[in-house]
């Protein structure tokens, strides 16, 4: 009885390995077979060796950038729910706002890049976690703020029947119905602030940071070292991504998007 | 009303039994049960019984593990694709991206009927359930008991042979379901299938049926069949007719009878 | 509407009111205030009416270029992102194994940064092209990759949103998987959709913009910032002048699809506390 399970997961796990294996093999073999242009597309195989030669180059940058990120992540994130909870304190407004907020989202955030650049010293890491932080804002605040309204009447009532404050109606009822809310947010904000992050040091950043290493690369055709670049840039945004994943499985384990992973 | 004929039965249950293989549940065991044209066949008993899976086998939504299951002469699932069957479940299950004459429409649609012939046929339904001024609205607009006659109207609209019926009324209030048991039985004179109806309610089973069919749980059995010989048409009067009474308590007395190894707490779950 | 001119003129008010606040008190935290780096409000107003450059027209005119030559851009990719994502969720929705299996790399798709990548991009596309697509079609190319993302995600939700007891009715009418498909599936997930494409919208607009400041397009809002940015300390209300029509662009393409959906997307009002 106790194989049964640990078979299900290896199960679980296989789609995703065979299609990733097929995808390398399938990448490899035309790259070979087309002659593709190396410097466009290099092979697979290449592009392990440069990430793995490369290592000491490569990895430092991306901590570094993946440091910014994650200082983005965090106060973003933190300065949404805040602003949530404010917002959320005043129905009315809340809802009244609302539609506002949802199209402030609206607005490519990217194109403040080159400001915030401006603002806080291009070369500084504080200009590329203004850039995440911002990216990461609206999301969590918005997703948060629905999450706090949407806790349903019945289960207001019933807390009003026990003449339970306002303090603890948010404690007990709104809080953890807005929870699963605030996962989904997180999880899309994870991968925002990598992006934001790169993104940001296009317009300029230290010399020892990811994206200026890619772009640099990329600028000097050295198209293998960049997608090596590209790839570390990946797998840091995915593991933010899970980290937070893991974060949701353990905090809200009753929301059925933690149940069905 | 109640008089079976000698015309092959509408739906023939022979050894039908079911088991659910996670936690071993026999649901039903050995069911034999014919139903004749134009009857009107209840099925009653405590939760567990079997009565909504044995309603399901009917309609080919659950395979039995053993015995087999005939209507119209055909076997469950080719009576499920020839849409020999309307189903109605407790919960009206009307989209709310349709109007109501859209709702009643999409059997049709299915079916590949042209838009003329829909169109005709949706009047006619709607009249039939007296919908007609709520065509056009959507289905959050209407209340549980006119939700639950749009999905009669839908069941009916293709004029199958048999109608399925798993406590559509369960939902709704004692004063609205004595109102649709009345409209259920005019609906079914008017159409002239037969029906099978899941209920929980003993005095509704009664009301509606030619025939109580009682069964009991663990495993689920038939325990016994009760024919009700009150006159048609049935009326408010019916409910207070000496006769309905002792019907009522025939059938109590069957579930109470066939429940004696329940546990006493179970007791209370019959009506 | 109201509300809308309200919270215009409390950002404003905002904005003059935090300029003053740290140019009197000399406050260098979060960062220096001064006409450059926060230029008035009317600064920026006034920009909008003067020629940025000599023997050109008043900026207004020529950011309202631009803004349409990244509209073309971000709308390809918004059409071509949102039925590549639709095709892709019936697909996994109705595949299991296949979504099992690409579900992982299709969200891992989006932490390659674009930006990094773009160049390459464009450099297979565009030869790849007829002549009249070159150039920005390599960058609708790049914001499709950043629509179809959240348009999967959120139409795959929607199809296999259905409720069961519907998918049990329609067993009953024996529909095939196609009728089941069109008459109950995509009608449920419309909300999704929406909510989806209004998602896709707001990506498309910044995939485009991303996508214009590698290859070096200076048609559209992604070459404009990049000049503007050049002389930013010389002129810095051009570049925001620039950042406001791109805000207005990404809003108006947004308030498209909210309109889209009132228009066709009828259901039940929501019930919360």
């Amino acid at each position: 009885m106790t194989l049964r399970p640990r078979i299900g997961v290896v199960v679980g796990w296989l789609p995703p390995f065979v299609v990733f294996a097929l995808v390398v093999g399938l990448w490899e073999g035309l790259v070979r077979a087309l002659h593709v242009q190396q410097f466009l597309l290099p092979k697979p195989s290449t592009i392990i060796s440069v990430f793995w030669t490369q290592r000491h180059v490569l990895w430092p940058a991306g901590w570094y950038t993946f440091k910014e990120a994650l200082g983005g992540f965090a106060i973003g994130s933190g300065a949404g729910v805040v602003a949530a909870t404010v917002v959320g304190r005043f129905r009315t407004a809340g809802q009244a706002l609302m539609p506002i907020f949802i199209a402030a989202n609206a607005v490519p955030i990217i194109a403040f890049a080159p400001i915030f650049g401006a603002w806080f010293n291009p070369i500084q890491p504080q200009s590329k976690m203004a850039i995440a932080a911002v990216l990461c804002f609206l999301p969590v605040m918005v997703n948060t703020l629905r999450g706090l309204q949407s806790a349903r009447p019945r289960q207001v009532e019933l807390m009003r029947s026990y003449a339970a404050s306002e303090l603890e109606i948010w404690r007990r009822v709104r809080v953890p119905t807005a929870l699963p809310f605030l996962f989904t947010a997180l999880k899309v904000a994870s991968v925002l602030s990598m992006i934001g992050a790169i993104v940001g040091e296009y317009f300029g950043g230290a010399m020892n940071a990811l994206g200026v290493t890619i772009n640099t690369d990329a600028q000097i055709f050295q198209f293998d070292a960049a997608w090596a670049g590209i790839l570390v840039a990946s797998l840091l945004g995915i593991a933010l991504y899970g980290a937070v994943v893991l974060a949701e499985r353990l905090i809200v384990r009753w929301s059925p998007e933690a149940r069905a992973s | 009303m109640s008089e079976v004929t000698a015309t092959p039965a509408v739906v023939r249950v022979e050894g039908v039994t079911k088991t659910f293989p996670r936690g071993y549940v026999t649901a039903l065991e050995n069911i034999e049960l014919e139903i004749a044209p134009r009857e009107f066949v209840s099925l009653i008993g405590p939760s567990g019984c079997g009565k909504s899976t044995l309603l399901r086998v009917i309609g080919d939504l659950i395979e039995p593990t053993a015995g087999t299951v005939r209507v119209n002469g055909k076997s469950a699932r080719q009576a499920r694709r020839d849409g020999d069957y309307g189903i109605v479940f407790q919960e009206a299950v009307l989209y709310d991206w349709r109007s109501i004459a859209k709702n009643i429409a999409l059997p049709l649609e299915m079916l590949g009927w042209s838009r003329q012939r829909r169109r005709e046929r949706v009047a006619e339904m709607l009249d039939l359930v007296e919908l007609t001024s709520f065509a056009d609205h959507h289905p959050w607009q209407l209340s549980g008991g006119m939700q639950q006659r749009v999905a009669i109207a839908r069941a009916l609209s293709f004029e199958p042979s048999l109608l399925l019926m798993d406590e559509p009324f369960g939902a709704l209030d004692e004063m609205t379901r004595e109102r649709l048991n009345l409209e259920l039985l005019s609906i079914w004179e008017q159409t002239g299938n037969s029906v099978v109806f899941v209920t929980h309610s003993i005095s509704e089973a009664v009301f509606l049926s030619s025939r109580v069919v009682v069964m009991s749980p663990r495993p689920g059995r038939i325990a016994g069949v009760v024919e009700i010989d009150l006159p048609h048409p049935r009326t408010v009067d019916t409910r207070e007719a000496s006769r309905f009474f002792e019907l009522v308590t025939e059938v109590r007395e069957l579930l109470r009878m066939r429940g004696e190894h329940l546990l006493p707490e179970e007791e209370a779950v019959l009506e | 509407m109201g509300l809308v001119a309200l919270v215009a003129a409390a950002l404003v008010g905002f904005w003059e009111l935090y300029h003053w606040v740290w140019v009197s008190t000399g406050w260098t935290w979060p960062f220096v205030v001064n006409d450059t780096s926060m230029p008035h409000v009317w600064t920026i107003y006034n920009a909008f009416g003067e020629p940025a450059q000599v023997n050109q027209p008043a900026l207004i005119n020529v950011l309202l270029h631009k803004a349409a030559f990244t509209a073309k851009e971000a709308a390809a990719g918004f059409g071509l992102g949102a039925v590549i994502g639709f095709v892709l969720a019936v697909v996994l929705a109705h595949v299991r194994l296949l979504q099992r299996g690409f579900l992982p790399y299709i969200v891992g798709s989006q932490t390659v940064p674009i930006l990094a990548i773009a160049p390459m991009v464009v450099l297979w596309v565009n030869p790849r092209l007829p002549g009249s697509l070159q150039g920005w079609g390599a960058v609708a190319v790049i914001a499709t990759y950043l629509t179809f993302f959240p348009v999967t995600i959120n139409t795959l939700r929607g199809l296999q949103s259905a409720d069961p007891r519907a998918l049990e009715l329609m067993r009953t009418y024996a529909a095939s998987r196609w009728a089941v498909l069109w008459k109950l599936r995509v009608p449920a997930s419309l909300p999704y959709l929406f909510s989806a494409l209004r998602l896709a919208a707001t990506a498309s607009v910044v995939g485009a913009i991303i996508g214009e400041l590698p290859t070096g397009l200076q048609d559209g809002l992604g070459g404009a910032i990049i000049n503007f940015n050049q002389y930013y300390s010389i002129e810095p209300q051009e570049l925001w002048a620039t950042n406001v029509i791109a805000a207005a662009l990404g809003i108006a393409f947004f308030v498209i699809v909210v309109l889209a959906e009132k228009a066709f997307v009828r259901r039940a009002p929501e019930e919360t506390a």
